[in-house]
C-alpha cells in the first residue's frame, strides 16, 4: 500500500533532524493556524496563491530563497561546528548524517536560494525595466514558481521521512547507483531537481519570450537596462542548458528504478559519461546565476554614481560572450580524471577566456564610477564588496583552471573557497544589493539603512574570516566532505573559519531584524516618489508599489537610460504634463494552476521516490486534469474601466510631479 | 602534507606554475582593487573637488584598454598552461636514477591496495617506494570513484571502475609522507589515508624481497573479503599470488565491490 514507506523511515532514533524538523513543522501549523484564525485566506488565496502577477510572483520566489537560505545556512553552522571538533574525534555528527548535510547544503543552496533569488528578481524588475505590463506566460510563470517550491518541499521532507542524498550535490555515479547507494535519499534528490528543473525551465521560457517580444515603444534592445541584457543571457543558458540537467537525472533514474546501465560499473555502464553531461549543465549554471548579478551590479552602480553605465555596448557583447563560451568549458572541472594533455589545455585556456568579457565588466563598472557622485547606500556598498571579493575570486578560479595548478588544488577546500567567494561575492552580494534595491518599488518603503549597513559589513568580514582559511587548508592538503581528520596543523584554520560562520550568522540577524524593523516603521521609511534612489530606469517611472498594470500609459523610450531622460527633460520644460488620456486595460484572471498543479507534482514525487505506485498514478492524472481544465478556459482575461486607470494615476502622478519639479527648481 | 612543500620534481614543477600564475594575475588584480577603493572614495558624493561628469560613458581608448589588459594576461597564462599541461601530464614518463617501479593502485570501499606486480607484492594502507626512482603508477577502482593524492609529490588522478588511468611521480627525500583520497565515496572516505614510507633503493629491495617470502598471501578468498565495505584498522603486506589481480579489476573480469545492503548480507551469513 505505501512502498518502501514504513515507520523505519522516520529518524525517531537522530535527534537533530527530528527536532529541527519538529519546529519547522509547529512553525509551519502555528503560521497556518494564525492565517485561518485571523482570516487571511482568502486574501492569501486571492492575492498571492493563485496571482499570475510578475511582481507577487517575483516576491513570493524571493521569500522562498531566504526561507532556504536559512535552511542552507544551518546545514553550513552544522559543518563548520563539525568540522571545528572532529580533529582526532568522531564529532557529532556521525558521517550517514554529515554526508547529507553536506549534500543539502550544496543543493539546497543552489536550487533553492541562489536560483529562486536571481529568478525572482528577474520576474520583479523585467516587466517593469522594458516598461510592459506583463510577462509574456504569466500562468506559466505560476506553474514554474510552484514547481520550484515543489522541488524544495521535497527536500525538505526528506529531513523527516527518510533521507537526503549522501552523495554530494552532484551524485557521481556509481557512488549514487543502487548498489552503493540502496536508500531513498538520492531519490529524494533526483525528484526534487526534476520537478524543479521543469519549473526552472518553464520560467526560462517566459523570461526570454517576454525580453525578446514584450518591449514598450522604442524600446530597442540598444536601449534595453543592462539587467534586462543579462536576464536574456542568462535565460537563454536556462533553455540550452537545463534539458540537460533533466535528461542526465532522467538516466540516473532509469538506472536505479528499472535496471538500466547508463553509469553502472556493470553491462558496460560509464560514470565518465555522467560528469561530462552534469557539468554540460553545471558550468553554464554558474554563468546562469552570476550573469543577473551582473546586471544587478551594473543597475546599482550606474544609479548610485548618478552616471549612465560606462561602456554600455561593451557590456552587452561582454554578457553575450561569457553566455556562448561557458558552454565551452565543462571539462575542468575533471582535469585530474587522465585526458590527454591537448584536452586538458584547451579546456583550460578556454576557462580562461572567460576572464576577459568578466575582467572587461569590471572595468566598465570602474569607470562608471569615474567621475561620478557616489552615495554609499546599501546596495551601493553590496556592489564594492562584490567588485573587490569577486576579483579575488577570479583569480583564484584562473589558477584552477591552469590544469598543473589543478592537479594539486582539485577537489581542495582551496577549490570549496574558490567557488563560494564567486559564489557569495557574486551570485549573493547581488541578491543581496537587488533585494535592497528593488525593496522599496515591491512594497512602497525602504529598508532601514543601519541595519543594512550592519548586515553588508558583517557578511563581508564573515565572509573573508570563514573562507580564507579554507584556501590555506587547500594548500596543506585538506580535501572537501572530510567528516572527520587526523592533522593537527589543519585545526586553526578550521577553527577560524568556524569564527567566520558565526559572523555571518549575525550578518542574517541583522538582515532578519531590518525586514522586521522595516516593517514596523514602514510609515517614516515610505516611498511616495516611486523613484527613492534617484534612478535611470523604467521601474522607477510608476508608484511604489507599482499598480497591478504597472503603467496606466506605456512609456515612450527615446534613448538609453529612459527614465533620468524624462526627469531631464521635466525639469527643462517644466511640469509634466497632465492632459493624458486614459484607456481601459486588459490584465489576466488570477489561475490557481499553478498552485494545483504543484500540489499533483509534489504528491507524484513523494510517491515516486517511495516506489508507491497507485498514488504515481493518481499525481500524474490530477496534474494532467488541472491542465486539461486550465485549457478548457474560456475567460482568461479582466478589464480595469479607464477611470478607475486614471484614478490611481492621477494618485500617483501628483507626489511625482512635485517630486521633479522640485527637482528641477534647484 | 602542504603542497608549498614539495617532495618531488613533479610537486615542484607545480608549486612554481602555481606561484608564477597567482604573480601574473597579482600584477593587475592589485592595481585594480586599488582603483576601486581610489574611485569610490574620491569621487564620493561629500567630495567637492571631484568633478562630476553625469553623462560621461564612452571612451573608445578606455575599452581599448580595459579589453586588452586582461586578454594580454590571459594569452601570457594560457602559454602557461599549454605548456604546463603537456609537461605535467599525469600519465608521461618520469626520469629518475635506478630501475623505475611499476605500482598498482586499486580504491577499495574505503581502503587502498596497492600491488607491486614485478616485486610480487600487496600492501594495504601503506605504500613503500624506493627514493630517486621513476614511479609508474596504474590507478583503478573496485568500486566507487576516489581520487589518489599525495600532496607533497605533486599530481593526483581519479581511480575509476573498469578503467585504468596512469600517473607518474618521483620522491627525492627520504622520509614518511601522508596520501589521501581527494573524492569523497562514502562514508568511510576520510580514512582513507595511507603512509607513504620513502627508502633507500638498497633498502626498498630488501623490504619487497623480505615481503613476498612473508606468510601473508593475496589470494582470491582474501580480496573477497577486501572489496566489502569496511575501514580496515591495521595496515598489511602481501604475499601476491595472481600477478594479473590489477587487470583482472580493471576489466572487470573481478565483480566490483558489494556495497551496503550485500555487504551486511554477506556478513549475516
Amino acid at each position: 500500500m505505501l512502498g518502501k514507506l514504513t515507520w523505519a523511515a522516520i529518524p525517531f532514533d537522530q535527534p537533530i533532524p527530528l527536532v529541527a524538523g519538529g519546529v519547522v513543522l509547529v512553525a509551519i501549523l502555528a503560521v497556518l493556524v494564525w492565517v485561518v484564525v485571523k482570516g487571511h485566506l482568502p486574501y492569501l488565496w486571492d492575492e498571492w496563491i493563485t496571482s499570475v502577477d510578475h511582481k507577487r510572483i517575483g516576491v513570493m520566489y524571493v521569500l522562498l530563497a531566504s526561507v532556504m537560505l536559512l535552511r542552507g545556512f544551518s546545514d553550513a553552522i552544522m559543518m563548520r561546528a563539525q568540522q571545528a571538533v572532529a580533529f582526532q574525534a568522531p564529532g557529532f555528527l556521525p558521517p550517514e548524517h554529515y554526508n547529507q548535510i553536506f549534500s543539502a547544503h550544496g543543493t539546497i543552496m543552489i536550487f533553492f536560494v541562489a536560483m529562486p533569488f536571481v529568478i525572482g528578481l528577474m520576474n520583479l524588475v523585467v516587466p517593469l525595466q522594458l516598461g510592459v505590463r506583463d510577462v509574456a506566460f504569466p500562468t506559466l510563470n505560476s506553474v514554474g514558481f510552484w514547481l520550484t517550491a515543489t522541488g524544495a518541499l521535497l527536500v525538505n521532507v526528506s529531513l523527516v521521512v527518510g533521507e537526503f542524498a549522501r552523495t554530494g550535490w552532484l551524485p557521481y555515479p556509481p557512488l549514487s547507483e543502487l548498489t552503493y547507494s540502496p536508500g531513498v535519499g538520492v531519490d529524494y534528490y533526483l525528484w526534487s531537481l526534476e520537478i524543479s528543473g521543469i519549473g526552472t525551465l518553464v520560467a526560462g521560457i517566459n523570461l526570454v519570450t517576454t525580453v525578446l517580444k514584450i518591449r514598450t515603444k522604442g524600446m530597442n534592445y540598444l536601449r534595453m537596462p543592462m539587467f534586462c541584457w543579462t536576464t536574456l543571457a542568462s535565460n537563454l543558458l536556462i533553455i540550452a542548458a537545463f534539458p540537460i540537467l533533466t535528461a542526465t537525472l532522467a538516466m540516473l533514474i532509469l538506472d536505479r528504478y528499472l535496471g538500466f546501465h547508463f553509469f553502472t560499473n556493470e553491462a558496460g555502464g560509464n560514470m565518465m559519461m555522467f560528469m561530462n553531461l552534469i557539468w554540460a549543465w553545471g558550468h553554464p549554471e554558474v554563468y546562469i546565476l552570476v550573469l543577473p548579478a551582473f546586471g544587478i551590479f551594473s543597475e546599482v552602480v550606474s544609479t548610485f554614481s548618478g552616471k549612465p553605465l560606462f561602456g554600455y555596448r561593451s557590456m552587452v557583447l561582454a554578457t553575450m560572450a561569457i553566455c556562448i563560451i561557458s558552454f565551452m568549458v565543462w571539462l575542468h572541472h575533471f582535469f585530474t580524471m587522465g585526458a590527454g594533455p591537448d584536452v586538458n589545455a584547451i579546456f583550460g585556456i578556454a576557462s580562461m577566456i572567460i576572464a576577459v568579457p568578466t575582467g572587461v565588466k569590471i572595468y566598465n563598472w570602474l569607470f562608471t564610477m569615474y567621475g561620478g557622485r557616489i552615495r554609499f547606500s546599501t546596495p551601493m556598498l553590496w556592489s564594492i564588496g562584490f567588485m573587490v571579493t569577486f576579483i579575488i575570486g577570479g583569480l583564484t578560479g584562473v589558477l584552477v583552471a591552469v590544469p598543473p595548478a589543478d592537479f594539486l588544488l582539485h577537489n581542495s577546500l582551496f577549490l570549496v573557497a574558490h567557488f563560494h567567494n564567486v559564489i557569495i561575492g557574486g551570485v549573493l552580494f547581488g541578491a543581496f544589493a537587488g533585494y535592497t534595491y528593488w525593496f522599496p518599488k515591491a512594497f512602497g518603503f525602504k529598508l532601514h539603512e543601519g541595519l543594512g549597513k550592519a548586515a553588508f559589513w558583517f557578511w563581508l568580514v564573515g565572509f573573508y574570516v570563514a573562507f580564507f582559511p579554507l584556501y590555506a587548508v587547500g594548500f596543506l592538503g585538506m580535501t572537501r566532505r572530510m567528516q572527520h581528520y587526523d592533522v593537527a596543523e589543519w585545526r586553526p584554520w578550521l577553527l577560524l573559519a568556524s569564527v567566520g560562520a558565526v559572523l555571518i550568522l549575525i550578518g542574517i540577524i541583522f538582515q532578519i531584524a531590518q525586514l522586521v524593523v522595516s516593517i514596523r516603521d514602514r510609515e517614516e521609511l515610505r516611498d511616495h516618489t516611486g523613484d527613492p534612489w534617484d534612478g535611470r530606469s523604467l521601474e522607477w517611472a510608476t508608484s511604489s508599489p507599482p499598480p497591478v498594470f504597472n503603467f496606466a500609459v506605456l512609456p515612450d523610450v527615446r534613448g538609453e537610460d529612459a527614465y533620468w531622460a524624462q526627469k531631464v527633460r521635466a525639469r527643462q520644460a517644466g511640469a509634466a504634463k497632465s492632459d493624458i488620456e486614459y484607456r481601459p486595460i486588459e490584465m489576466p484572471r488570477n489561475s490557481p494552476t499553478g498552485f494545483v498543479c504543484a500540489f499533483f507534482a509534489t504528491v507524484t514525487g513523494f510517491a515516486l521516490i517511495w516506489h508507491i505506485w497507485w498514488m504515481v498514478i493518481a499525481g500524474l492524472i490530477g496534474a494532467f486534469a488541472t491542465f486539461v481544465v486550465f485549457a478548457w478556459r474560456d475567460h482568461d482575461e479582466y478589464e480595469i474601466p479607464a477611470d478607475e486607470v486614471a484614478r490611481i494615476d492621477r494618485e500617483n502622478i501628483s507626489e511625482r510631479r512635485d517630486m521633479i519639479s522640485a527637482a528641477g527648481s534647484v | 602534507m602542504n603542497i608549498l612543500d614539495p617532495q618531488g620534481p613533479i610537486a615542484a614543477a607545480e608549486k612554481t606554475i602555481l606561484i608564477d600564475s597567482v604573480g601574473i594575475m597579482l600584477a593587475i588584480v592589485v592595481p585594480t582593487i586599488i582603483a576601486i577603493f581610489a574611485f569610490a572614495f574620491w569621487f564620493r558624493q561629500s567630495n567637492p573637488r571631484a568633478t562630476y561628469m553625469p553623462a560621461w560613458a564612452e571612451s573608445g581608448r578606455i575599452e581599448l584598454v580595459v579589453w586588452s589588459i586582461p586578454t594580454l594576461t590571459v594569452i601570457l597564462l594560457g602559454g602557461v598552461a599549454w605548456i604546463g599541461a603537456h609537461e605535467l601530464d599525469p600519465a608521461k614518463p618520469v626520469e629518475g636514477t635506478g630501475q623505475g617501479i611499476t605500482i598498482q593502485v586499486v580504491s577499495l570501499d574505503w581502503k587502498w591496495l596497492f600491488i607491486y606486480p614485478d616485486q610480487r607484492i600487496a600492501t594495504l594502507n601503506t605504500l613503500t617506494v624506493p627514493v630517486g626512482a621513476p614511479l609508474n603508477f596504474q590507478l583503478t577502482s573496485a568500486s566507487v570513484m576516489n581520487v589518489f593524492f599525495i600532496p607533497q609529490f605533486g599530481s593526483m588522478i581519479y581511480t575509476m571502475n573498469g578503467m585504468t588511468t596512469r600517473l607518474s611521480l618521483r620522491a627525492d627525500e627520504v622520509g614518511t609522507y601522508q596520501g589521501l583520497s581527494a573524492h569523497f565515496s562514502g562514508d568511510g572516505f576520510p580514512d582513507m589515508l595511507f603512509d607513504v614510507h620513502v627508502v633507500p633503493q638498497n633498502e626498498f629491495s630488501d623490504w619487497a624481497t623480505k615481503t613476498a617470502r612473508g606468510d601473508n598471501a593475496l589470494n582470491a578468498d582474501v580480496y573477497k573479503e577486501l572489496v566489502k565495505q569496511s575501514v580496515p584498522k591495521d595496515k598489511a603486506t602481501y604475499r601476491l599470488d595472481d600477478p594479473e589481480l590489477f587487470q583482472g579489476i580493471a576489466t572487470r573480469r573481478i565483480a566490483p565491490g558489494p556495497g551496503p545492503e550485500q555487504t551486511a548480507k554477506i556478513g549475516a551469513k
